[in-house]
């Protein structure tokens, strides 16, 4: 078989990968990780010291060891202590976990972007705190956060690879098994690479279209 | 005017006491910012604190509406406790001085993410409940009034300093607040756009409205207030009605505070 026929007969497979495999798994543990980050980002900014405490110790731990290692502590440390866990929520526990303690940080200096007169003059009309932030601090700081967590999307796409070292089926874990069939491996894995890059094109692209939307209460 | 006029107050002014404002002292660290200041307000009453930067009028002015703490004193806002400083106090009380009030910022603060109607209608249909549709009519009676009738879909950077104040007071009248806070309105506008924006509050006083306002433009003092309150380093030096403070002040730092004004080159 040609190198150009392996290209094209293995394409649609490795897409499918991504499609039933990368995207699932970069959306559900993105949604799930934002939660987990506008929560810690809450937190981190409580007046309360335990509160705050324990939303630093969180981040601090994300930032401070590899997502491999977590991922491994997840699927085949914790079976150890008898909590066993299949291989799926695994990856989606230890990406959320990750967006979580990323995401906080981005959250936390977006809300703080925002000038303290927008939430005096919440309060001026009458707002809560919580309806303050819900409705004039957070739509502000959603905009200021699209960059960098869009940035924190692409890169969680491509960290879902390392999925594939627990055993979930993913764009990259097909490429890895048609390339120990076929014995072609520069072909399948710089395949693999030209559709993750092609895949964040796409990315990028909806990013510029949300950032256009959310800039137009924005002078230019 | 006319009683239906959307810039009336919604009760008219009779003259007794809205607010009192007893010993009013606030420090920011070592820095005595107020020392046991007294204030009266009563309903149609035009209040202009007039004084140096730092001698701590947007602080008497914030500490109305509870945006600061004072750390000791009391406000007895009128159908509401009498807030003791003294003591932490709870939450319910600070809401009730916020609810009574509503307050025009120097720097507009309008909600960038919010058309101009949004922003006007914002306070009445989320915090007071107020039937969107009806919001909407009230709010557009207003801006009409103040002739942004046209920009009622604009985003706050599509206006010019002068117009987005002016959404800035209609936001605060929306709220049908028994006093009206301002907090210099006019200082952060290029001078061309002074004239626009002190025109609406001089109607809202001759209207009836209550309010104290923070303010260096002595022309709008002289013809709008009915007492002036001189402030410096904390403390209110001299108060009286415009003509005799602005004619004859009694006391030497009062005098020269408005001939720095008045006379800036001599």
């Amino acid at each position: 078989m040609s190198g150009w026929q392996l290209f094209l007969d293995s394409f649609w497979p490795i897409v499918w990968g991504g499609v039933s495999g990368t995207i699932p798994l970069a959306l559900a543990s993105f949604a799930i990780g934002l939660v987990l980050a506008l929560g810690t980002a809450l937190m981190r900014l409580s007046k309360n010291r335990v509160v705050s405490g324990i939303a630093r110790f969180y981040i601090s731990v994300i930032r401070g060891t590899p997502l491999l290692v977590q991922l491994f502590v997840i699927f085949y440390g914790l079976p150890s202590v008898g909590l066993v866990i299949d291989p799926w929520p695994s990856a989606i526990i230890a990406f959320s976990l990750n967006v979580g303690g990323y995401g906080a940080e981005v959250i936390r200096a977006a809300i703080l972007s925002v000038p303290k007169g927008q939430w005096e003059a919440g309060y001026t009309i009458g707002m809560s705190h919580a309806t303050t932030l819900r409705r004039v601090i957070l739509p502000q700081a959603a905009r200021v956060s699209v960059p960098p967590l869009s940035n924190t999307f692409i890169s969680l796409v491509k960290d879902t690879s390392l999925a594939s070292l627990i055993l979930v089926t993913e764009l990259f874990r097909v490429s890895q098994e048609i390339a120990a069939f076929s014995q072609e491996f520069m072909l399948l894995y710089l395949e693999a690479a030209l559709i993750y890059w092609l895949f964040c094109l796409v990315l990028s692209s909806g990013q510029g279209v949300l950032e256009k939307r959310l800039d137009r209460y924005v002078a230019h | 005017m006319s009683p239906t006029d959307p810039l009336a107050p919604a009760a008219a002014p009779d003259d007794s006491v809205l607010l009192a404002a007893r010993g009013i002292r606030k420090s920011f660290g070592d820095n005595e910012v107020l020392r046991s200041i007294d204030l009266e307000v009563r309903r149609g009453e035009v209040v202009v604190l007039i004084g140096p930067s730092g001698s701590g009028k947007t602080t008497v002015l914030r500490s109305l509406n509870g945006l600061e703490t004072p750390d000791a004193g009391t406000i007895d806002f009128a159908g509401g406790p009498v807030v003791d400083f003294a003591a932490p106090v709870p939450k319910a009380q600070r809401f009730a001085l916020r609810d009574r009030s509503a307050m025009v910022f120097q720097q507009h603060n309008l909600f960038p993410h919010m058309t101009v109607i949004e922003n006007v209608i914002e306070g009445p249909v989320r915090v007071q409940r107020v039937p969107k549709a009806q919001a909407v009519a009230e709010a557009s009676a207003l801006l009409d009034r103040v002739g942004l009738a046209e920009k009622r879909d604009a985003y706050p950077f599509e206006l010019s300093g002068g117009q987005q104040q002016r959404v800035g007071i209609v936001r605060a009248l929306a709220l049908k607040p028994q006093l009206l806070l301002f907090d210099e309105p006019t200082s952060a506008l290029d001078p061309e756009l002074v004239g626009e924006v002190l025109q609406v509050i001089k109607e809202l006083a001759d209207e009836g409205w209550t309010m104290v306002v923070v303010t260096h433009e002595l022309s709008f003092a002289r013809q709008a207030a009915d007492e002036v309150l001189f402030m410096d380093g904390g403390v209110v030096v001299e108060r009286g009605e415009p003509g005799t403070i602005f004619t004859k002040p009694t006391h030497e730092r009062t005098r020269r505070f408005l001939d720095r004004i008045l006379r800036p080159l001599d």
